[in-house]
């Protein structure tokens, strides 16, 4: 009888593990689907395969917060099977789906739904369950109901919650089963659908834009619930500089608050929908140089926690039109590690420790996904190797996501994932 | 500068056939009364065939995409020539049909053939627009003739003020193309004028903006006492159309100062400059 389900032994990398504070050359070994043993190099032996994974780093598996994988609903935008295709093709291993799909997930039957295995994952998936009935921001769902069938978080991503009753009701809640509210901070009362961000741009375009303020009056709000319930906070997608400043100073005040950052605001800003190219159309838009510029400060003093994409597959229908009729949002599973790492290791010096803990670790931390987003012993044999110093340059017609959707195409990149491992399986090698 | 001496040598009044066998559409998601009529004008004076589309009454009622309807066109034209609401729409047909594609105004963005003729009929009364002062009142967030015009006249050397009130002139319009200056004082703003463009204003958009009508015309109607303010030589222009008694009073619109029908006439000969450039047959 066969008593595991395989062995992989990754020799000669550079194993960083930020939760252990580890950033050396070790060997890991896998077996049965969690991590066996850790040793010096050419010190362990005795797997089924092994992976030559020098001049690599070996990382605990990625895992992004911010996905729309679009099944239930909208199988012709992604499925659950491509979406998490392109998710490992990126290097993650796990993702957090999100609950606007249709039917909006709020019931534990669509939450065990999109984890069944006849959906054809290639990673884990989370689902985050809506954080209000349909999303309509007016009555929470079966919280408890929710978490056992599956779910990490809860959120109404794209239908902020503005009834200030509502939202500290869903923080106190959600706090119960150990779950953080995730909100799309934009009030909608002030945006107004508004395809860009307010400014110089946006009046020189002739376009209606959201202001900087739609973003910064709803985080404002949040962290002073989040304040007052001890509950915990995740601000997806901050694009503005004020929103950091707020998320920075609830921080320094005890709040329980975390904050993401999408590939797309720390590598585009406003100007770049200058060609009415759609593929630069997402919510929230793309914001002034100023406010990108603050956020990678954000990310290089160390208070943005995570970096998570907000893929958002469409079909080519929904986006090669008017730039004001255009859905909003971009894909970016597969560049996601690719762009941070030329974009602050390369770009800004930011130690890759910092990027494997905001691509990895925070994110296993903010949705408590135990025995995650490191490589102890004994943890989950999720494993992702990427090549910090490969150049490479994306081609959109080669991924595996259903969606056309992205402004990466033709840019070059430094740094690229090589190989990911799901519960001690390799899924994807570009080897 | 090339271009607008091209426009000098264009007279609907005596046809060429540079433009024969060429086949140029109008398409128009807006209704529009001396765009395309003088699009069209321009096309045929030039031996051109033209077709026009509404919106209103085609395939694109039925939900057709506007890249389909591009698509469809380009296989039967040569040129397309479109005014639509959406900002940008001239950018998606460019990107997507290769064919060359005349911006006849998008939504809010620009009407770069009313800057050409506004710039042309300028030169028609000044020697030259460097050091002019040209004052713009009115809607300018919601206009594209204000925008084309700006960016036009400051590249040739004018200063250009806005005038208007912060919700139809929000402060970041400063910053659309450099020598632009904001004065919300209309008295002030029309002082020592080279040239008074006058924007019209849609009295259903001043409601939705809660802007009483009369507190309006009271601040930003141009009188024949505020044009006094400006140079003697100053003249008045307005894209049109014109709302008489709201924009401006009845005795300036029908003044000698007025210029606002040779910019019609004006722009006949500049669009089929434009035409002639980008479809006729090179000279050897």
């Amino acid at each position: 009888m066969k008593t595991h389900l395989s062995s992989i032994l990754i020799r000669g990398g550079r194993l960083i593990d930020p939760a252990r504070s580890v950033d050396d050359l070790f060997d890991v070994l896998l077996r049965d689907g969690s991590v066996a043993e850790i040793g010096a190099p050419g010190t362990l032996d005795g797997a089924e395969e092994t992976i030559n994974a020098k001049g690599l780093v070996v990382a605990p598996g990625l895992i992004d917060l911010h996905v729309h994988l679009r099944e239930p609903g909208k199988a012709y935008k992604e499925t659950i099977a491509t979406g998490t295709a392109a998710a490992a093709a990126g290097g993650f291993t796990s993702v957090c789906a999100m609950p606007n799909t249709t039917p909006i997930n709020d019931s534990p039957a669509i939450t065990r739904w999109m984890q069944d295995p006849e959906r054809g994952a290639v990673v884990n998936v989370f689902p985050i369950a809506a954080a209000t009935i349909a999303s309509a921001g007016e009555r929470i769902p079966d919280y408890r109901g929710l978490h056992a069938a599956g779910a990490v978080a809860v959120s109404d991503d794209g239908c902020p919650i503005l009834d200030d009753h509502v939202m500290r009701q869903a923080l106190v809640t959600a706090n119960r089963f150990g779950m953080p509210v995730i909100q799309h901070a934009e009030d909608t009362r002030l945006s107004h659908n508004a395809p860009m961000h307010e400014g110089v741009v946006s009046f020189r375009l002739g376009m209606r834009g959201q202001s900087a303020e739609s973003e910064w009056r709803l985080v404002e709000r949040d962290i002073r619930l989040a304040s007052a319930t001890e509950a915990r906070l995740h601000v997806a997608h901050v694009s503005t500089g004020k929103a950091m400043e707020l998320v920075k100073h609830g921080k320094a005040n005890g709040v329980k608050v975390t904050a993401e950052i999408c590939p797309h605001h720390f590598m585009f800003t406003d100007e770049d929908c200058a060609s009415y190219d759609p593929r630069y159309k997402m919510n929230p838009p793309l914001r002034t140089a100023e406010d990108r510029e603050a956020l990678l400060r954000a990310v290089e003093d160390g208070s943005m926690d995570a970096i998570a994409t907000d893929h958002a597959p469409h079909a080519l229908f929904e986006k090669e039109v008017e730039f004001d009729k255009a859905a909003f949002g971009i894909t970016g599973l597969e560049v996601a590690l690719a762009a941070a790492l030329t974009t602050f290791h390369h770009g800004r010096k930011v130690p890759l420790t910092r990027l494997v803990a905001m691509l990895s670790t925070n994110p296993a931390r903010i949705v408590n996904l135990a025995g995650r987003g490191t490589l102890a012993v004994g943890s989950v044999a999720d494993v992702t190797l990427f090549d910090p110093k490969k150049k490479w340059t994306y081609d959109v017609s080669k991924t595996r996501s259903k969606a056309r959707n992205c402004p990466y195409h033709g840019m070059q990149f430094t740094g690229r994932p090589m190989a990911t491992i799901v519960g001690g399986r390799v899924v994807e090698s570009n080897l | 500068m090339d271009f607008l001496k091209l426009a000098k040598t264009m007279n609907p009044a005596r046809p060429r056939n540079t433009l024969r066998g060429r086949r140029v559409a109008l398409l128009f998601y807006e209704n529009s009364t001396r765009t395309r009529t003088s699009f069209e004008i321009a096309a045929k004076a030039l031996g051109a065939t033209t077709v026009v589309i509404h919106a209103s009454s085609t395939s694109v009622e039925k939900g057709e995409s506007l890249k389909d309807t591009g698509l469809t066109l380009r296989s039967i034209v040569d040129a397309i020539v479109v005014r639509h609401p959406s900002s940008g729409s001239p950018n998606l047909l460019d990107r997507v049909l290769g064919i060359p594609i005349i911006n006849a105004g998008d939504g809010m963005h620009e009407h770069p053939s009313q800057g050409l003729l506004d710039a042309f009929t300028i030169l028609q009364h000044k020697k030259s627009l460097k050091g002019l002062k040209i004052v713009t009142i009115g809607d300018i967030f919601h206009s594209r003739v204000a925008r084309s015009d700006a960016h036009l006249f400051t590249k040739l050397g004018a200063e250009v003020v806005f005038c208007g009130p912060e919700v139809l002139l929000p402060d970041t319009a400063a910053a659309l193309a450099p020598g632009i200056k904001i004065q919300r004082d209309m008295d002030e703003a029309i002082r020592d004028a080279d040239v008074v463009m006058m924007l019209r204003v849609q009295q259903e958009r001043l409601a939705g903006l809660q802007i009483v009508v009369d507190e309006y015309v009271r601040r930003y109607q141009l009188t024949a006492q505020r044009l006094k303010q400006a140079k003697k030589d100053a003249i008045v222009m307005h894209p049109g159309p014109m709302i008489r008694g709201m924009e401006m009073t009845d005795d300036v619109a029908d003044c000698g100062q007025s210029v606002v029908l040779e910019q019609v006439l004006n722009g006949v000969k500049v669009r089929m400059a434009i035409l002639e450039t980008l479809l006729g047959r090179r000279r050897k």
